[in-house]
């Protein structure tokens, strides 16, 4: 079968389905915007719940996109579209590049919420707010430390930011940060044994295999506290510590706490790239912004357009084992569009 | 605290405020607590920056402590405010800016539910036509008196006398803000700075050659609350919420505490002196209270205004402290005494707070 997909977005959806696509014998082109493919996976340390280093699923990846049937284009976004005589597209990209397919794969993934938004938790302001990305990145670099570079002593970390909240217009569940609270609230157990380790949250939807075994064993084994409330507001004292209101709605009563670091766990939400190559090719949206599929149970691949599929965390928030199914469905679809509509 | 984000959110949440011809919209207990107040707000408008502003002794209160209170059903108080538009729109104004912080914030609230729900705003037209058969244009712009001092703050820096600054040390006098919560905590867009970190008065402070402290329980409401204060079993709660800001901003060691709203003003004033008298707690050094200014007040000060005038005497807590630090030269002598030069009378001397 002589036919090609171009694939908008090499995170670890499009990684995958350019895999999977071109195991089958389909030619590839994969679309990146950044230098690099791995998309959001490349800000993750660890991963949950067996705490695989993420690095090697990276190179799993991206060994795989060396198949003689999948062309990269790095730093490159398309700047053209159009439908070819045959039903297929033609894409420009910004390098001048011109690329022809017979369908298109939509996998331009998720951005992760911009805290500043939350404007009572002061990210951006208060010198000892950081986002579970920038953990991830201390994690990497094996250094949990407060703005004075001092070893905190109490840590704090935030569900729902940006999350199932009404004030940010976003009404979704990000799916993974409850669960991504625990594994961080684990590594920083390990890495600072006498801290106090706090998880304030409005539900633990533990949802994935072993999550919940790992959310117990947070608590029994490592001895991090998790209190049910959301965060009111937090702010800043003289000696740049966080000081945070909520409720405590399981003891039913007010509750305030100085932390010397709080931890902001950032929800999903559509990228502006999903949201842009919606808008160009007719695309429609679900009212999170998501970009909205034609069954959720039966055609979760496809879209209205013809030849037009989508994989990953376009579509809603997923972890990465979803995405990854996600993304070897979507070539499914795809093979079977392809073979379907095959003219010799 | 990065400056810097804080800058990035006072550039998101700026408003429109008009230039000139102000119709002015008086407080109702502002008159009674600070009574310079006003008339500073008046006299610097017009007589140091040339602006038109129309002071209607037509205008009444917006029955905004009734509606917060809930004796006041919203139907009449959108009838009231309705009737300040009217008076507005015959007068030839177009710019509303009321001196009260809950007037503000209900011309606002009635001013949305109008624009989400029309029906309102025709049933509010009907109900005024009946009653007193006056019409109204909605006001072009909206802006409560201390956004429109922000707005000229750099002019009334060009003209001060007085800096926010202690002539002794040089230093920038330290100042809390302290902000209405009717200002932007239901609008955060209609406030200048949004809702966190309103920069309406610290502009100010700034601009006046002072420096802004930030302190843990900024955001935390004075205790005035309506019901809180107005329902005598309630005071206590109301007490303590001040003395909660107190006791924040108490390590920081303001030289004075700004305020825009009315009730603020009054109580972080005034339960000063109730906290000493329960319990001998002062907040400010030496035995004294943390003077408490209205933006007027501060203006006024800045730009040279007699303190007396500006009826500063009428504080609880000592102004005193702070009129020295800035090298402002008064007459304590005439502290008490009316402009005929009558003894006007002198408060009790509290057991603990030093005046």
């Amino acid at each position: 079968m002589d036919k090609s997909v171009i694939i908008i977005g090499a995170g670890a959806a499009g990684c995958e389905a350019a895999y999977r696509l071109a195991e089958a014998g389909i030619t590839v082109e994969l679309v990146e915007k950044e230098n690099e493919t791995g998309g959001n996976l490349n800000n993750w340390h660890q991963l949950f719940p067996d705490r695989k280093q993420a690095e090697e699923l990276r190179r799993t990846l991206r060994e795989h996109l060396s198949h003689p049937a999948i062309r990269v284009h790095r730093g490159v976004m398309p700047v053209r579209w159009e439908r070819t005589e045959n039903g297929g597209f033609r894409v420009e990209v910004n390098d001048g590049a011109l690329l022809e397919s017979d369908a298109l794969l939509v996998a331009t993934g998720f951005q992760t919420f911009d805290a500043r938004r939350k404007e009572e938790y002061g990210y951006g302001i208060y010198e000892n707010v950081v986002t579970s990305v920038e953990l991830e990145n201390f994690f990497a670099n094996r250094r949990i430390a407060t703005s004075a570079g001092v070893a905190p002593k109490r840590i704090g970390l935030i569900q729902c930011v940006g999350s199932r909240d009404e004030k940010t217009c976003n009404f979704h569940c990000s799916k993974v940060c409850c669960i991504t609270a625990v594994k961080q609230a684990i590594e920083l157990r390990e890495m600072l044994p006498d801290a106090e380790i706090l998880c304030f949250y409005m539900d633990m939807r533990m949802f994935g295999p072993g999550y919940e075994e790992m959310y117990r064993e947070a608590q029994e084994k490592y001895r991090i506290k998790f209190v049910r409330g959301r965060l009111s507001e937090a702010s800043e004292n003289r000696e740049k510590q966080v000081i945070v209101k909520c409720e405590d709605t399981l003891v039913g009563k007010p509750l305030r706490m100085t932390l010397d670091l709080m931890v902001l766990m950032v929800g999903m939400e559509a990228s502006e790239s999903s949201r842009s190559i919606a808008r160009t090719l007719g695309l429609e949206l679900a009212p999170n912004l998501f970009i909205k599929t034609c069954d959720p149970h039966y055609a979760a691949n496809r879209t209205a357009v013809e030849g037009v599929f989508v994989a990953g965390c376009c579509t809603m928030p997923m972890n990465l084992t979803e995405t990854l199914h996600d993304a070897r469905s979507a070539a499914m679809e795809i093979r079977n569009y392809l073979a379907l509509n095959h003219k010799p | 605290m990065k400056l810097e984000g804080k800058q990035q959110i006072w550039k998101d949440y700026q408003k429109e405020i008009a230039d000139d011809r102000y119709y002015y919209a008086r407080s109702c207990i502002r008159q009674t607590f600070f009574p310079g107040s006003e008339w500073a707000y008046l006299d610097i408008l017009g007589n140091k920056l040339g602006k038109t502003v129309l002071d209607d002794p037509r205008h009444t209160t917006c029955t905004g402590i009734g509606y917060h209170s809930d004796v006041v059903p919203v139907e009449t108080i959108m009838t009231v405010v309705a009737r300040h538009f009217a008076l507005m729109t015959e007068a030839g104004f177009e710019n509303m800016t009321p001196s009260c912080i809950t007037s503000f914030g209900i011309y606002t609230e009635i001013l949305h539910t109008w624009e989400q729900h029309p029906e309102l705003e025709e049933q509010t037209r009907d109900f005024l036509w009946k009653a007193t058969r006056r019409e109204f244009q909605k006001p072009k712009n909206l802006a409560h008196t201390s956004d429109v001092i922000y707005k000229f703050r750099h002019e009334i820096a060009a003209r001060k006398r007085y800096s926010l600054t202690d002539i002794h040390t040089g230093r920038p006098l330290q100042v809390v803000d302290h902000i209405g919560c009717h200002y932007a905590k239901m609008f955060p867009s209609k406030g200048i700075g949004g809702a966190e970190f309103p920069a309406v008065l610290s502009g100010m402070v700034t601009a006046w050659g002072g420096e802004a402290v930030d302190y843990p329980e900024r955001r935390h409401c004075c205790g005035f609350g309506f019901r809180n204060y107005l329902v005598l079993a309630n005071r206590g709660f109301s007490v303590a919420n001040s003395k909660k800001k107190f006791e924040s901003m108490q390590p920081y060691e303001p030289d004075f505490i700004i305020t825009n709203c009315p009730g603020c003003a009054m109580f972080l004033d005034k339960w000063q002196y109730t906290i000493s008298e329960l319990e001998g707690t002062t907040y400010g050094k030496n035995g004294y209270g943390i003077p408490v200014l209205t933006y007027e007040e501060a203006a006024a000060l800045v730009l040279g205004y007699d303190p007396w005038d500006i009826g500063l005497q009428m504080h609880q807590v000592s102004v005193e402290p702070l009129l020295d630090k800035m090298g402002i030269d008064y007459d304590p002598a005439k502290k008490y005494q009316g402009k005929d030069g009558k003894e006007l009378g002198r408060p009790a001397c509290p057991t603990y707070l030093k005046i």
